[in-house]
């Protein structure tokens, strides 16, 4: 049990957020009882959800915490393979993508700092395309290769850097806090930046940014959204972060931007598709892959970016 | 017809809910259609030995008694094990495939089970066949409605089972499985336009899934 004080405030400052929000959803259903709203309802209750397994998360044990962070990867692979075409004869090659899974996180476990930042772009790389070869099917092989890597990367690779945050040592240049302050800080700025570049782009949005890929999002929310999570990256820095202000303008223009694009890269791989999520498994706002999606770009560049001047 | 160990059942059920959850996944589509009790008749294609399990866990646990999937004798009682497993905790009905004899009605059993208001989990194209790739209906099931006209018949189509454990496989690798509940059927008044309704409205079923390729 973690039991900060600053994480805790943090924690403790997340659900106050979140109790505001509902408040504001059943005063507008209230005051405005002829629209629609199951969605915003559902997606407001699947909040209070995914909060609650994010606060046990991080004020449980750092095991706890990788433990989570596998699964959320295991889900978010399940959903994309399951979506993508994929061959007949690759059935057990993906059974030996899954099992990247446990190994990535176990070498994270381990701190084994090596293994962690190779073993997927390059063991599971070269090992993947070898067992795809024993297969001895070269109809489309090249596109498979490529669909399996790309899940690896954003599912696995992407997502695990999170759970090495936890792990990187307290250089005791600022609060206690250590990683789960940093993942807070992280996956909070994040969540945060794709709801306020939801709410200024409905608010103001005007100008489309990518008519194409994404018809909703708009310059206004963009630019919105990013200012917003500026705003919040340097409020809240100086308590879970060794950022100086110039820092933590950086990342906080870092989270916004490519949390945008991370979002727009998931939205272009669903329009191929021809599906609107991967998957229902968390009402009003689809799979945990869509959940994450803005996360899979913005969870490796904030880490490098942290490791770069920090340690 | 065989008596399930309820307890049994109930117990290893509880566990498939679990994994399916977990290393499936489930994206169902109009639950609301499934019929609530019996008698009643679930008609899905096959695919894997996953399909009996999933279907079955998509109903409430307190209808389990109720659910009963018809089998092929000459394959779920080869050995004593097998038998037992698949009668007293699967609560298979058995029933022998291929040729009816004389005086004798291998659809017996079904009557007996529907006369009890059981729900009835058919699949009939008789085999799991191909992965992801629908065979034909066998007629049997016409036969059954013909003699139930007032027992709803509820289409449920499968997909991702077939990838996750196919025929002739032991591995399981975890795929979404998505499950698409059709309309309720009745019969009308002849086998095949019975069988024409049901293929048709498995090939609707299909089309509504945008389901990947999987070559």
């Amino acid at each position: 049990m973690n039991d900060n004080p600053v994480l805790l405030a943090a924690v403790g400052g997340l659900w106050g957020l979140l109790f505001v929000a509902s408040l504001l959803v059943f005063a507008l259903v209230r005051l405005k009882p002829d629209r629609d709203y199951a969605e915003l309802i559902a997606r407001t209750q699947s909040w209070w959800v995914m909060i609650g397994a994010f606060s046990v998360m991080l004020l449980a044990s750092r095991n706890v915490a990788l433990i989570f962070l596998a699964i959320v990867s295991f889900l978010a692979l399940k959903e994309y393979f399951s979506r993508i075409p994929t061959r007949r004869a690759d059935r057990r090659v993906l059974f030996w993508a899954y099992l990247a899974i446990p190994l990535q996180y176990y070498w994270i476990s381990g701190n084994w700092y090596g293994m962690f930042i190779i073993f997927i772009p390059v063991y599971m790389f070269l090992f993947i395309a070898l067992r795809m070869i024993i297969a001895q099917k070269t109809d489309g092989f090249l596109q498979a290769a490529a669909t399996i890597h790309w899940g690896m990367m954003t599912c696995i690779f992407s997502i695990s850097h999170a759970a090495y945050l936890l792990m990187l040592p307290d250089t005791g240049t600022w609060g206690a806090t250590g990683g789960a302050g940093l993942l807070f800080y992280l996956v909070f700025l994040t969540q945060f930046n794709d709801v306020g570049q939801y709410v200024w782009g409905k608010m103001f949005g005007r100008h489309k940014v990518l008519p194409i890929v994404s018809p909703n999002k708009t310059w206004e929310g963009l630019v919105g959204g990013v200012a917003t999570t500026v705003l919040f990256a340097a409020l809240l820095a100086p308590y879970l972060t060794p950022f100086n202000f110039t820092h933590a303008i950086m990342t906080g223009a870092l989270i916004g931007l490519f949390g945008f694009i991370g979002d727009v890269s998931i939205s272009a791989i669903k329009r191929d598709l021809g599906i609107k999520d991967f998957s229902s498994l968390i009402p009003g706002h689809g799979g945990v892959l869509d959940r994450v999606d803005s996360l899979t770009f913005t969870v490796p560049l904030f880490f490098h970016f942290m490791h770069y001047f920090y340690y | 017809m065989p008596i399930p160990n309820h307890v049994l059942r109930f117990l290893f059920f509880l566990l498939v809910r679990v994994l399916v959850i977990f290393m499936l996944g489930l994206n169902i589509k109009r639950r609301n259609l499934l019929p609530k009790d019996g008698p009643a008749i679930v008609i899905a294609n096959h695919n894997s030995h996953l399909d009996t399990l999933v279907l079955i866990s998509l109903f409430p646990l307190k209808l389990l008694p109720r659910i009963r999937p018809i089998a092929a004798a000459d394959y779920f009682l080869r050995n004593p094990v097998f038998a037992w497993f698949s009668t007293r905790v699967i609560g298979i009905i058995p029933i022998q495939r291929g040729s009816a004899q004389k005086g004798f009605d291998p659809l017996a059993p079904c009557y007996e089970a529907l006369d009890q208001d059981m729900i009835l989990v058919l699949f009939p194209e008789g085999s799991r066949g191909e992965p992801e790739r629908l065979s034909r209906f066998k007629k049997g099931v016409a036969w059954l409605v013909e003699r139930y006209p007032t027992v709803p018949v509820t289409p449920v189509l499968l997909y991702g089972l077939g990838k996750a454990l196919p025929k002739n496989d032991f591995v399981l690798v975890p795929f979404f499985c998505d499950v698409l509940v059709g309309e309720n059927m009745y019969f009308n008044a002849d086998k095949h336009q019975f069988m024409a309704l049901l293929t048709d409205r498995f090939a609707q079923l299909t089309d509504e899934g945008h389901f990947p390729d999987w070559e």
